[in-house]
């Protein structure tokens, strides 16, 4: 068979050990941290650097199978979702930082380091990563890259493709090639940032590092109800404060947060909002009087302030628990994410109440208030006949809302495997055919991350099941097929 | 294995940065999340295969995971059910099979800990030297060679020691198997302090192994007839509070009611055990500290810190004393790779965790290391004398107590 014989000879280039083929191994490489999609790979491999990834793609190209890179495995939408007839290329083992270049604030890691040890790296000399996703101790820096990972504090520092600087990656026909955000010409850097692995594997990252605020100061304020704070929430904006970070939580998040972690947020709280504000000390106390204000004049029946790092990490630590947590209140659940309009936001709220009453499925919503990216959690019983398959229904529909009132199926989670059947929803044929020749300049025989983003494979030639005919924009002489 | 526990995991991979042995392979099926898995798959009907079991022997045990997960996943009890589940099933190879039963008929008997004492006191330099041969027979006997410390006088426990001045707290103290036969000063040192600050130290003659090392490798049987015995010698004793100076003895016994059944938990539940820098510091100090000028590097033991949520407590006794400074030790909450008997069974990948511990210990630059567990003191000891640097001293927070509070600089 293709695949056997590639694993010997993948086995060749690589360390002992490096290639797992026993079925009980490889069962625990099935999914990601989006466990109801699960596909057993056919083989995985732990490279140790960019020479073996390559060595190990151009195999997979000379057999026309195809790979999938993986890092840690916390993505939450199936984009690290392996196949059966192919190849896992897992980047743990890459985990070395490889420089630290305080004065030009820059960092260059394996794909492997996770977000967070960058930041305790660099640490003591005044300095962080800025991009912080909720999984930060866990997530690896090559899984950010490919799913442009958002976090928090995006709000107001942009998202991972505004802090790499450089990277180092292997082309899905095996070369190893730089792209760098100081190239003239095309960039091609902000194309492979968030490309979710479609257009190849990264092997080295560039980060830039910033210069921790002078003064930080988080505020946990309660409100009675969700549009309470929501209100809040378009007063801080519209007063023109730019905070580190909007967050809201509602009843059933806090719950929850309540008993992962005991974060002893008010009782009786509807929502809280949780709203960091950095930079020159005397800016944050002014516009921290401001938030003060616009909070209490919004409703809120407490608020609290934190400066110090612990009464901060405090304050945080239901938040960033929050989706882990809910399995505390619940068997199963479905971590959504999508993205609306800030001032849509209290209008799309009241749908999914509405949504969630309809269905008997409740919903627990947290989200980056701030850019009005929503993370609703659906909740379910597995145990129950059906309920899976409300939660479904009710998570997609909660897609259609985002979309309707003009925002997008993610925010920040990736369309992976599980939103790729809603691209359709949010693009036309023309526009998904035009994403594809980006993915087939770069990746010609579809063989780096296939069956992710796009619905189905279209265009690109020797892929199964593509589209009969000839594709618009080459019909009309606009763009050539290669 | 309980399904019910093993679906609480909901695989977000929290655990995985703080899993020593995900931190030494990088390999899904070498983390708890992994592991879990493996777990998940064997009560759906897949056999335990020989590198299912591999895989679950690979795991320490140290709880990390515990702390670090936000699903509250009982790792702990799982990890437990599956030890007991592979050494019903899984036939290990004859030399591992003997290993363990020498281990199992060893370490929790007190009396034949101590026929060892004499031949190891005698040996201590011959025994390194030997090591490196014994390395190629069995690596598991040479890991055991190494890290057996010299011995010294065991100086006898009374029956009772009297509070000094007004007696406030009447309580019973465990003595345990390798912390009284390796490290007889720590007690003696426990049973000071305890005094000093007002307390009537009760030390039942008839105590024996509390059964951790039986709990911890799947034999739960050997640590119920255990858990057993050490109840009824602290109701004999009289004591309704025992307190337990080694890390991984106190976890075990907090954990009897849940370990034993019947009339057996509730007597279990009628005795309260706590870990002496706990009680300490809820007792509040009476005596007075003598300065100790002293850098310290304080160890976390894994079943203080995350089986016990024992952190902060040993840290501000030591920083009451005056003089004292304390440095934190880089990655504090990654085992060490003592582990029970870990490093006997699994002594490469001990001995990795064992040298990344010592060199985080040593960039400390402190005079001084405190652990609170006499399988750490032992494992990071001799990782330290394998690196090659000048050895640090060890100690227990108890000695370093002991030495403030009776005003001699000198840890005995």
């Amino acid at each position: 068979m293709t695949l056997d014989e590639l694993v010997r000879r993948v086995a060749g280039v690589l360390p002992p050990g490096a290639v797992i083929t026993d079925p009980v191994r490889l069962r625990t490489y099935e999914c990601d941290g989006l466990t109801h999609h699960r596909v057993v790979p056919g083989a995985v491999v732990l490279p140790e650097s960019a020479e073996q990834i390559a060595a190990v793609v151009r195999l997979c190209n000379e057999y026309g199978v195809p790979f999938v890179a993986r890092g840690a495995g916390t993505g939450l939408s199936g984009g690290a979702l392996p196949r059966t007839d192919g190849v896992l290329i897992v980047t743990s083992k890459m985990r070395r930082i490889l420089q630290v270049d305080l004065e030009n604030r820059r960092a260059v890691v394996e794909p492997g380091v996770t977000n967070l040890a960058i930041t305790e790296a660099v640490r003591e000399h005044g300095y962080y990563y800025a991009p912080d996703p909720s999984s930060q101790q866990v997530c690896t820096i090559g899984g950010n890259v490919a799913e442009n990972s958002g976090g928090a504090h995006c709000l107001k520092y942009g998202f991972t493709v505004n802090h790499v600087l450089a990277l180092e990656i292997v082309t899905p026909d095996g070369d190893v090639v730089t792209l760098d955000a100081d190239d003239p010409g095309y960039d091609l850097l902000g194309a492979f940032v968030g490309s979710e692995g479609t257009l190849g594997i990264t092997t080295k990252v560039t980060v830039r590092l910033s210069r921790a605020p002078q003064a930080v100061t988080t505020l946990l304020a309660a409100f009675e109800n969700i549009e309470q704070g929501g209100q809040a929430v378009s007063a801080i904006i519209g007063g023109g404060i730019v905070p580190a970070a909007i967050e809201m939580m509602d009843a059933l998040a806090i719950a929850a947060a309540e008993a992962a972690v005991a974060c002893g947020y008010p009782a009786g709280a509807g929502a809280v909002l949780i709203v960091e504000l950095d930079g020159p000390e005397a800016e944050v106390r002014r516009q921290f009087a401001e938030v003060e204000r616009v909070c209490r004049d919004s409703g809120a029946f407490e608020l609290r302030t934190a400066a110090e790092p612990e009464e901060r990490a405090a304050i945080w630590r239901g938040r960033k628990s929050a989706f882990a947590a809910v399995g505390r209140i619940s068997p199963a659940y479905i971590v959504q994410d999508g993205v609306v309009p800030r001032t849509a936001l209290p209008q799309v709220l009241a749908s999914i109440d509405r949504l969630s009453a309809e269905h008997g499925i409740r919903v627990a919503n947290v989200f980056h208030a701030g850019d009005g990216n929503l993370h609703p959690l659906v909740l379910f019983d597995d145990a129950e006949p059906g309920a899976g398959e409300r939660a479904e229904l009710v998570s997609g529909r909660i897609l259609d809302l985002c979309i309707e009132h003009g925002g997008s199926i993610t925010g920040e989670h990736g369309v992976g495997v599980d939103k790729s059947r809603y691209m359709p929803k949010m693009f036309t044929d023309d526009d998904l055919d035009t994403m594809q020749l980006v993915r087939c300049a770069f990746d010609p025989r579809g063989l780096s991350n296939p069956g992710k983003v796009f619905p189905t494979p279209r265009l690109c030639g020797e892929v199964p099941g593509v589209r009969k005919g000839v594709h618009p924009l080459v019909e009309s002489g606009r763009a050539e097929q290669f | 294995m309980d399904p019910e526990l093993i679906n609480d995991c909901v695989h977000c991979g929290f655990c995985l940065p703080t899993c020593p042995t995900y931190v030494l392979w990088g390999e899904e099926m070498d983390s708890p999340r992994g592991r879990i898995h493996l777990m998940k798959q064997h009560v759906e009907g897949t056999p335990l295969t020989d590198e299912m079991a591999g895989h679950f022997d690979a795991c320490l045990g140290c709880m990390a995971c515990v702390t670090a997960c936000p699903s509250g996943v009982r790792y702990d009890r799982l990890i437990e059910q599956t030890r007991a589940e592979v050494e019903r099933e899984h036939v290990r190879e004859p030399d591992d099979r003997a290993l363990r039963e020498l281990v199992f008929q060893l370490f929790p008997y007190p009396r034949r800990l101590r026929a060892m004492r004499l031949p190891l006191r005698l040996s201590a330099g011959l025994r390194r030297r030997i090591a490196p041969r014994l390395e190629r027979i069995n690596p598991s006997l040479a890991a055991m060679a190494d890290l057996a410390p010299e011995t010294a006088g065991r100086p006898r426990l009374p029956r009772r020691v009297r509070a000094v001045g007004r007696r406030r707290a009447v309580v019973g103290m465990l003595t345990g198997c390798v912390q009284g036969e390796f490290f007889p000063r720590v007690n003696a040192a426990t049973a000071r302090v305890l005094a000093m600050e007002g307390c009537e130290v009760v030390i039942p003659p008839s105590q024996g192994c509390c059964g951790a090392l039986s709990l911890h490798s799947g034999r739960p049987e050997q640590a119920a007839r255990f858990a057993r015995r050490t109840v009824a010698a602290f109701e004999r004793a009289g004591v309704d509070t025992v307190v337990v100076n080694a890390a991984g003895c106190g976890s075990t016994m907090k954990e009897y009611a849940e370990i034993l059944d019947g009339e057996w938990a509730e007597r279990a539940r009628a005795i309260r055990t706590v870990d002496l820098a706990e009680y300490l510091v809820e007792l509040g100090p009476v005596a007075r500290r003598h300065p100790l000028p002293l850098t310290v590097a304080y160890h976390d033991a894994c079943h203080l810190a995350h089986a016990q949520g024992v952190r902060s407590q040993p840290r501000a006794l030591l920083t009451a004393i005056p003089g004292l400074e304390l440095r934190e030790i880089a990655e504090s909450a990654i085992c060490c790779g003592s582990a029970g008997t870990y490093n006997l069974f699994q002594p490469e990948a001990a001995r990795e965790l064992g040298e990344r511990k010592a060199e985080r210990v040593l960039a400390t630059g402190a005079d001084l290391l405190v652990s609170a567990n006499p399988g750490c003191t032992m494992q990071i000891t001799s990782a330290i004398r394998r690196s090659g640097t000048a050895p640090i001293p060890v100690a227990h927070t108890a000695q370093v107590l002991d030495a403030s509070l009776r005003g001699t600089e000198r840890i005995a």
